[in-house]
Order: structure tokens, then C-alpha cells, then sequence
């Protein structure tokens, strides 16, 4: 009998804390498939973050450290310093990278440190319940944006890979999505990209994973996923804003 | 046999840690460390090293973070505020048990404060600073020469405990200039060898860092573990200087500078005869509580000089408790006690108790 799909080998053997139906999980096979496939498990680095994702050091078979809250890209600096030879990546939520880390997203950025960033927007902060986050969109409901959010009281969402894009030491900078297979396929594809960037040794390359949340968000998982196509999307459109043509 | 050379005690604490074997160094300018950045940026290149410049003390201190937790010696340096932006890095780092050097060259507070020499980040240093049940080892250096030894044990310790080590000078020390002789620099190949460091995980289980643990039972569990780490080095690492105690009958406690400053006046208190002497703690943490406490049955009173407002005399009076009075004396704010002024008080306090 042929093997058609199995679990990526850097993947630990292990159940996910993560809500039925979120897209995180997506996300982590995706990483592990191109960690996998470039054959570079011995030599690579994670970087945890404060938020759902915390625990991904559990789910994958790699040295990981968990930085303080948004601190994940200066603390990969550290590393990468100290190894340039290995790979390097930060995993982030939006309100690690995008709200209290910007800082430090962006120096590591502007300074193309040779690291790859995967960064997951799902517009609320999902471990906390629910709050409302650097990206929520104008009038989506979050626990500390009960009535909607209103540019007058919080301005605008940050568009991060439109953001990155504009740094001269980042090399990549893409916005996916995977709700169906064509988005998943399409985010292997950049995850794969932003690795090989690294081990080339161009510079910084940023992933960001249009993602749901259907526990925070109060909807099904189809409710959710319909959510990203038809609300996420249209604020956040997906695509290459760095480093694509070659 | 290497030469004396007149250094500065900010650049003097780069080349220590050359010395010692650090090869990273993440710092963000402040007053009055600057030359310790600036120094570190040309040297560290010279010898294979890394110099990066953070965004922010707080970057700074992740990067030491990551570099630690790669198994490197890297330290950073800053100044209060500096300081007090690093202490969200420093707990983490304690929880994780990842080895580093940080100098703080305390300045005037609170808030901007100023520039001017302080020891008014003793609580901050000694008593935590950041959140959680964590020590770090402190050093109170007096003198460059002193820094500069105290900088190179730094670096065993932190390697030695797998803790962050705090060097708490002062912009005085900082900035004068003193002959020292430095170290023999180790070879890299002989540090420690640091198998829970990330390396990638070829060939062996994965290594963690961090310092988190959502099951109550097992994180008290670490922390105990961590309090029998801190135990040990209370046991062992505790370090003071004492000058005149023999006979003496009234012995002044002070560190740093303020240490430095009240040798003088012992000395001159010793030359009229009165029976003064000094203890001067060099760790700070631990506290070198044992001293004052023998010291107590021939001491009719202790006096406690700092450039503070009155931090480790807290200290001084958890040993000595209220077997005998201990006087403060303190300039905060970032003045600097002269001895006259420490003699006056000696004084003052004597014709108190009918000395």
C-alpha cells in the first residue's frame, strides 16, 4: 500500500490544544511540511510567542524557546547571531507581532535579519477570549470592542505585509489564507519560499496566515471560514507584496 | 605577565568580558554607559565577535535572551531606566535559567531623574525588579579593578548557577580612571560546555527555554528547585570586604562608592582614635547578612552610607535587628557623600549614645 499522507516527520505524535476547526493546526503542518522537505530539522530554531500559539513548542520535534510577549524577533536575533548556519523562525499572533512586538518586528525587519516570520492574524487576540487586536476590522465585535470597532476610538487595522513590504532588508513578504485547498496550497508555497529565502541568506521573510476563530469570533467553522472570504479578504487582500517575481 | 593600564571603569568592563569570553554584546545607548556600547562595537569585530545595537533596552535583553539560550557569554550594559526596561527580560531569563551578564551604572532617579552617580537601584537589583520568585546574583564593585575581577567572575557564576548576574556600579565608577590589570583571556574552547543550549536538535532530544508552566504543582515544583539553586548560592558565593572590624566598636556599612568613600573616613576617624570600621558588602545579593551578625555583641552601633535615600540599610537591619541602632546616612538624587560629611555623622551618632 502507498502512502499518500502522513504526518510530517519534525511533527510530534501529539494532539493540538487548539479549537476544533481553527486554522492554526493548518498552519503548523504547513511549516512542518517545509521544514521536511528542505531536510533541515537538525538545524532549525523556533521561536514560541505569548498567545495561542505558545504551545507550539510541544507540537514539533525542533529546540524552541519562548520569547516574552512580542519579543520573538529580537530574541531570534540573538540566535541567528550566534549561529548564522542555522534556520531561525519566529511563529506570531497578531497581538504579539503586531501590537506590543511591533518594535521589534520591525528592526529585525528593517535590518534583514536572515530569519523567517510566520504571522498569524486571526483580527482578535484568541488565548486572552477575545479581545480586540491591532488587526480586528472596522466594526467587528470583539470583548473589548462591544460595539464594534470604530476608527474615531481605535483608527484603522494594520496591514502588516503590505507593512513589511516596504523595508529594505525584508526580501519577502506574502499574505495568505487557508480556508480552502487552493489558499493552503498556495501558503505552502510562500512557507517554502520563506524558508529557502533564509537559507540562501537574502534576508527577512514574513508569512502572514489570514486566519479564524471561530471560539473568539462566536461563529461555526464554515461561519468562520465565510468570515475571511468575505470580510478578512477584502481588508487584508492576499498576495505577494514582496519577493515574488524571479 | 600582562601590563597596568590606565582604564576607564566603563571600558574597563568591556575588556574584562572579552576576557572572559564574551563574544556578544546587545545594548541601546544611555548615559552614563555609552563608552561600554562604543567600546564593544570596535573591539568585538577585532576578536570574531557580534556588537548590535537593539532598538530598545528591551530588545537588548531578548537578544542577550536568544544568544544565552544558544550557549554564547554575551552581556549587555545599561543605566536605570536602561535597567528598568530589562527587567520583563531578566525574570524570564531567571526563569529559564539562562546565563548572562548585565551592568547596570546606576543614575539619579526616579523616572528620567539625571545623570549623576546613584545606588538608588539597590531594591530593583536585589530584590527582584521583575515579577515572580527569582535572585539574581549582584556584585557591588568599588573600585576598576574590582569591576574588572568581579566581571570575570560574573561570567563563571551566570555559567556556573545558569542565572543572570548583575554588576551595580555607579556612574562615579564608571567613569574614573584607574590602573588594572587585566586577566588572561580564556580560550573559547574551554567554557563550560552547555548541553541544554539551542543548537538545533540533531541527533538528540529537543531542548526547551523557557520559563512557563501552566500545571500549578509542577510550576511550584520548579520553583522550589529554584530556591534551592538560589540556597546554595547564599551558602556559597556570599563576598565582603572588611576594613578595621578587629577592634572596632562601631562599624559603618557601605558599598560601591559610598563603600569606597567611607574607607576614607575610617581611616581618618582611626587616625583621632575612634574605633570605626567598615563592612563593605560585595555581593549584594546574596546579602553578607553572617558578618553583621557576629559583628553585633563588640558593635555599639551600626551606620549605613548610601547614595540613596535608604535601600540596604533595610538589609542591615533585618541582621542586626534591634540588638543595637542602625543610623542612615544618604544623598540621593545622584550626590555623592564626602568623607568629611561621613565623619560628621559617625560623630553626630556617637555623642547620641554617649560614645
Amino acid at each position: 500500500m502507498k502512502t499518500i499522507y502522513a504526518r510530517p516527520v519534525v511533527m510530534e505524535d501529539k494532539l493540538t490544544h487548539y479549537c476544533s476547526g481553527c486554522h492554526h493546526g493548518i498552519s503548523h503542518r504547513l511549516v512542518a511540511e517545509a521544514i521536511d522537505e528542505l531536510g533541515i530539522q537538525g538545524r532549525t530554531i523556533g521561536i514560541a510567542p505569548i498567545g495561542c500559539a505558545v504551545f507550539i513548542y510541544d507540537y514539533f520535534k525542533l529546540d524552541f524557546i519562548v520569547a516574552p510577549h512580542g519579543r520573538a524577533p529580537a530574541t531570534a536575533t540573538g540566535i541567528k547571531r550566534v549561529f548564522p548556519d542555522r534556520v531561525v523562525f519566529t511563529y506570531q499572533g497578531d497581538g504579539d507581532l503586531a501590537s506590543i512586538g511591533m518594535a521589534e518586528i520591525i528592526h529585525a525587519a528593517n535590518r534583514g535579519e536572515n530569519l523567517t516570520t510566520i504571522f498569524i492574524n486571526n483580527a482578535n487576540y484568541g488565548m486572552t477570549g477575545g479581545q480586540m487586536a491591532p488587526t480586528t476590522l472596522l466594526g467587528q465585535h470583539t470583548t473589548t470592542s462591544p460595539y464594534g470597532r470604530d476608527v474615531k476610538r481605535e483608527g484603522h487595522p494594520f496591514h502588516i505585509a503590505e507593512l513589511m513590504s516596504n523595508f529594505k532588508g525584508v526580501v519577502y513578504s506574502a499574505r495568505v489564507a487557508t480556508y480552502d485547498p487552493k489558499t493552503i496550497l498556495a501558503s505552502k508555497k510562500a512557507v517554502k519560499k520563506a524558508f529557502m529565502n533564509q537559507l540562501e541568506g537574502k534576508g527577512f521573510s514574513i508569512v502572514e496566515f489570514l486566519s479564524n476563530c471561530p471560539t473568539n469570533w462566536g461563529m461555526s467553522v464554515v461561519e468562520s471560514i465565510n468570515f475571511i472570504k468575505e470580510k478578512m479578504v477584502v481588508e487584508f487582500p492576499l498576495g505577494v507584496y514582496k519577493g515574488g517575481e524571479e | 605577565m600582562s601590563e597596568r593600564i590606565l582604564f576607564k571603569g566603563v571600558e574597563a568592563v568591556a575588556e574584562a568580558a572579552i576576557k572572559a569570553g564574551c563574544r556578544y554584546f546587545f545594548g541601546y545607548p544611555i548615559t552614563p554607559q555609552n563608552e561600554t556600547p562604543e567600546y564593544m562595537s570596535k573591539r568585538l569585530p577585532q576578536v570574531g565577535g557580534v556588537f548590535l545595537q537593539g532598538e530598545s533596552e528591551t530588545a537588548s535583553i531578548n537578544m542577550v535572551m536568544g544568544a544565552s539560550a544558544a550557549g554564547a557569554r554575551v552581556m549587555t550594559t545599561t543605566s536605570s531606566p536602561g535597567f528598568s526596561l530589562m527587567v520583563e527580560g531578566i525574570s524570564y531569563l531567571s526563569g529559564m535559567e539562562l546565563p548572562c551578564v548585565i551592568a547596570n551604572i546606576m543614575r539619579g532617579g526616579p523616572g528620567l531623574g539625571n545623570i549623576a552617580p546613584a545606588q538608588s537601584d539597590y531594591f530593583q537589583a536585589t530584590k527582584g525588579g521583575g515579577h515572580g520568585d527569582y535572585r539574581n546574583i549582584v556584585f557591588g564593585p568599588s573600585t576598576v579593578k574590582e569591576l574588572v575581577d568581579l566581571t570575570v567572575l560574573a561570567f563563571d557564576l551566570a555559567d556556573k548557577y545558569r542565572n543572570p548576574v548583575v554588576l551595580l556600579a555607579d556612574g562615579a565608577l564608571g567613569q574614573m580612571m584607574e590602573p588594572v590589570v587585566l586577566p588572561e583571556e580564556v580560550k573559547l574552547e574551554n567554557l563550560p560546555n552547555k548541553p541544554w543550549a539551542l543548537t538545533g536538535a540533531l541527533g538528540r532530544e529537543k531542548n526547551l527555554a523557557m520559563a512557563f508552566e501552566m500545571v500549578p504543582e509542577k510550576l511550584e515544583e520548579i520553583n522550589w528547585r529554584l530556591q534551592k539553586k538560589y540556597d546554595q548560592i547564599i551558602k556559597e558565593e556570599v563576598r565582603w570586604e572588611e576594613y578595621y572590624t578587629d577592634d572596632a566598636e562601631y562599624i559603618i556599612v557601605a558599598f560601591g562608592t559610598s563603600g569606597r568613600i567611607t574607607k576614607s573616613a575610617v581611616k581618618a576617624l582611626r587616625e583621632e582614635k575612634v574605633p570605626v570600621g567598615l563592612v563593605r558588602p560585595i555581593t549584594l545579593w546574596p546579602f553578607p547578612y553572617g558578618i553583621l551578625v557576629e559583628l553585633v555583641p563588640q558593635v555599639e552601633a551600626f551606620l549605613v552610607v548610601e547614595m540613596s535615600a535608604g535601600q540596604m540599610v533595610e538589609d542591615v537591619r533585618l541582621a542586626v535587628g534591634d540588638r543595637r541602632p542602625v543610623f542612615f546616612y544618604g544623598r540621593p538624587g545622584g550626590m555623592v557623600p564626602t568623607p568629611k560629611d561621613i565623619v560628621q555623622k559617625v560623630k553626630e551618632t556617637m555623642s547620641l549614645l554617649d560614645f
